[in-house]
């Protein structure tokens, strides 16, 4: 993972200030970011997939066996994925202190 | 059941690949359509694909130095010329390649950019490159203003639309112009592919991503992208706002290849656009009479896109 | 072995492009830039070379075009002038900050206005700090030899920074000169296929120009200008092995009879030659009068310049373009600043002279001395001017 941006020697920059490290971003936790959470029920999902396909984030998983999983490391807590899933099997609560 | 109409293809979503060439960590504002736009573009075209970006929101969300969201080669230059920028990459992949340099191989290349960059200062570039024929992808990431600065109007800007420089005044209620036709001036310049697009229908975005990166030659593919910062509307609402974008005829998708036009979702009765402004707070000072205005410039431009169908089809099957 | 041929300068220029057998060349036409791309692609379009040729839109357009292809590993050329340096300014910043190793040649002309399609300085000099390698070139020779020294030294791994080669428009892009051409099989040897450290392929993904936030952004600058720098002994060590191969040695600071002179001129470009036959005058008629050509302008030779001029009690510095409301011409500014903490520093005087092709003739030169000899204190003046 790249060294903090405000740790970094001018020596340490690859020529160009080129990034040879594909995707480092992803280290980047932008789940801080929420102030409310989408909140999975299971029972009522029809594995359709349509909040994988919508979230801007990428912070679903379709798992193998077709239900999801949130990834909160990077939820931005938008709640689109609540407002299309078809079966309201997510729903939005508060995220606690 | 409005929320339920683009479900046709449900379970598709399971069977793409769950691969992302732009991925998670990027800054973009919560609910962004334009970032899922932008996920649905490289996700469609994969790992042999080469980008150059022009300056705007998805260009500072994904590469703040040292990190990048990008799985595939891309490169930022400047605000007006990703267009330029794409056609050396194209030009110079092609002759190395051509010389033996580097293996064959067929590689995508995309110029990607906001509406303006695109139909503003980015307009001549993008002539250009398209005039002269390189075997590239432009995709304009239209959210209908300058978001990246802080929600100026551009040419893409809709009538009406409040923006911080066509802000509602007493005097002049937001922005005076219509729409800039872009994806009509790719269409001028005889390119093999033209489409438009909308982040709410995912998949038919990523056919037609997929078609252009096919096609030899120029193609250009404009991109709806809702942006709920700058639109003024709950992040939530993001996906739903581009379904109704196309359902009330503000934004029709439709593709033109080779000249010929086809509407993706040909509907015969457009909801009133009442329905699309009255969500969006950059629409909230309109007067019932602004509205009729725009709902009738709406009904015409659908009308002359049906027969531009019409016309460019006749004799065909 | 290498053969000599009466030529027309840009012509040479373009051979000499074709010779470094480059990649990606994008242009956009311009007097007095024209006859260098239209060679160029009378040679693509005969199969001389094996090139892409992008006819842009804009010279804004060629340098993006150029940036792109350079970063995808192509050696990428383009030529322009004035109006379109000043077109394309914006990207010339970026591909240095890339670091691409891109070849312009700048036939330089005045920027308007009033336009003007002749030749001085103001072109490049409007972009001094764009983080290019910069060379002032004297006559149509060393504007061919620069073509492969240029994408030597912009190529070499320890460097990798843009090159510019300054060439006076119309005096030297239109004037037929002998031209020595090197042998194909010597150039190939002096400038192998351009090896990129970085490239955008997929086989290896790489992010290119992203931001800079206040926190990182001036290691970003400390490490592009430590790049320039740096370069200076690739640059040097380029110019050896070109002088050891063809007996034409260049030097960042080049000095003509300037041994026990207390008067040295300093000129850039090809009005260097002209200035020569002034010193051969003054010379004979005992003037201990000498010249100094600052040939390398960036990375700018700082101790060369000091020992060039260690013996002179007086410096007049010709400038082709002004520092509009400023201190004179740029290149006097640098010279001032160069002599600056010297203990015992010479008497600078400026003159502006030769702008958009006003006529320098080798009196004008003795004149500028004599009165710079005449009236005391440190000045500057535009040369000729009708009051
Ligand atoms: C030559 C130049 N002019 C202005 C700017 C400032 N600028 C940067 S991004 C931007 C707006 C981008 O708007 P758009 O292309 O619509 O993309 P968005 O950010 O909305 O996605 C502006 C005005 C610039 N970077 N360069
Ligand atoms: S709330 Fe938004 S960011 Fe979070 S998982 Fe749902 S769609 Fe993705
Ligand atoms: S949208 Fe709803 S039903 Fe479909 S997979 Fe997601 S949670 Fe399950
Ligand atoms: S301002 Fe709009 S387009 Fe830009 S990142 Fe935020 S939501 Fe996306």
């Amino acid at each position: 993972m790249a060294k903090p941006e405000h740790e970094i020697t001018w020596k340490e920059l690859n020529v160009g200030c080129v990034i040879d490290e594909p995707g480092n971003a992803a280290a980047y936790r932008t789940g801080d970011w929420r102030s409310q959470r989408p909140v999975y029920n299971k029972d009522r999902c029809i594995r359709c997939g349509t909040c994988y396909i919508f979230c801007p984030d990428m912070a679903i998983k379709i798992l193998a066996d077709g239900y999801i999983e949130h990834d909160l490391y990077y939820c931005k807590g938008c709640g689109i994925c609540v407002e299309e899933c078809p079966t309201d099997a997510i729903t939005m609560v508060d995220e606690e202190e | 059941m409005d929320k339920n109409l683009d479900r046709l293809n449900v379970y598709a979503s399971r069977l793409i690949s769950q691969k992302e060439y732009f991925v998670p960590g990027h800054r973009a504002c919560q609910g962004c359509a334009e970032a899922l736009a932008l996920r649905l573009v490289a996700k469609a075209l994969g790992r042999n694909n080469v980008i150059a970006s022009a300056t705007g929101c998805m260009e500072i969300v994904s590469s703040p130095l040292p990190l990048t969201s990008w799985n595939v080669p891309w490169i930022h230059v400047a605000f007006e010329n990703a267009a330029a920028v794409a056609s050396g990459i194209e030009a110079g992949l092609k002759v190395l390649m051509r010389k033996g340099r580097i293996p064959p191989k067929r590689i995508n290349v995309m110029a990607m950019a906001g509406d303006g960059g695109t139909s503003d200062i980015g307009l001549q570039a993008l002539s250009g490159a398209m005039e002269r024929g390189h075997d590239f992808i432009y995709v304009c990431f239209d959210n209908e203003a300058y978001m990246n600065t802080g929600i100026q109007r551009s040419s893409s800007t809709p009538f009406g639309a409040s923006t911080t420089t066509s802000p509602a005044g007493s005097v002049v209620p937001g922005q005076t112009t219509w729409k800039k036709n872009m994806p009509e001036i790719a269409v001028a310049h005889n390119i093999p592919y033209v489409a438009t697009a909308c982040s709410s229908y995912p998949f038919d975005l990523m056919e037609k991503v997929k078609k252009a990166a096919a096609i030899e030659g120029p193609a250009y593919i404009h991109i709806l992208s809702v942006c709920p910062t700058g639109w003024r509307l709950p992040p939530q609402m993001a996906i739903h706002a581009g379904r109704l974008a196309v359902e009330t005829g503000m934004f029709p998708l439709y593709e033109v290849e080779q000249g010929r036009y086809h509407l993706n979702i040909d509907l015969s009765e457009l909801r009133p656009i009442e329905e699309y402004l009255k969500i969006q707070g950059r629409f909230r000072h309109l007067t019932p009479e602004m509205i009729e205005q725009i709902q009738q410039r709406v009904g015409e431009e659908y009308e002359k896109l049906k027969k531009k169908v019409r016309m460019t089809n006749e004799g065909q099957e | 072995m290498a053969t000599r041929v009466g030529m027309e300068v840009s012509i040479a220029a373009a051979e000499a492009v074709k010779q470094a057998n480059v990649d990606v060349i994008a242009a956009y036409p311009i007097t007095p830039q024209t006859h260098i791309v239209e060679h160029l692609s009378e040679v693509v379009n005969n199969g001389e070379l094996d090139a892409e040729f992008i006819p842009v839109e804009s010279e804004h357009s060629a340098m993006s075009v150029c940036t792109g292809s350079s970063a995808a590993g192509a050696r990428s050329f383009t030529c322009t002038s004035s109006q379109g340096l000043a077109l394309m300014s914006e990207i010339v910043y970026i591909t240095s900050s890339l670091r691409l190793p891109i070849l312009m040649l700048l036939a330089n002309r005045s920027l308007s206005g009033p336009l003007s399609i002749w030749n001085d300085h103001t072109d490049v000099m409007s972009i001094r700090d764009c983080g290019w390698i910069q060379v002032f070139v004297e006559n149509g020779q060393e504007v061919y030899d620069h073509v492969f020294i240029g994408y030597r030294v912009a190529e070499d791994r320890n460097v990798l920074l843009p090159f510019m080669v300054n060439l006076d428009g119309f005096v030297l892009t239109h004037v037929i000169e002998p031209i020595e051409f090197l042998d194909q099989e010597i150039v190939d040897r002096y400038l192998p296929p351009y090896q990129p450290k970085y490239s955008l392929h997929p086989d290896h993904p790489v992010t290119m120009g992203a931001f800079a936030t206040p926190a990182l952004y001036t290691e970003t600058k400390k490490a592009q200008t430590e790049s320039l720098t740096e370069a200076m002994p690739y640059v040097l060590k380029a110019w050896q092995e070109f002088g050891d191969m063809t007996g034409r040695y260049y030097h960042p600071v080049e000095t003509y009879k300037t041994e026990g002179a207390k008067v040295v001129l300093v000129t850039q470009g090809s009005l260097s030659e002209t200035a020569t036959l002034a010193i051969d005058s003054l010379q004979g008629a005992g003037e201990p009068v000498g010249l100094v050509k600052i040939r390398l302008w960036r990375p700018f030779p700082f101790e060369e310049f000091k020992e060039a001029v260690a013996g002179a009690d007086l410096v007049v510095v010709m400038d082709r373009a002004i520092s509009y409301g400023g201190p004179g011409g740029p290149l006097a500014s640098e010279i001032r600043s160069a002599l600056y903490a010297q203990e015992k520093r010479p008497r600078i005087v400026n003159f502006i002279a030769g702008i958009a092709g006003r006529d320098v003739a080798p009196e004008d030169f003795v004149h500028m001395i004599q009165q710079a000899q005449e009236r005391p204190g440190e000045w500057y003046e535009l040369y000729g001017v009708r009051e």
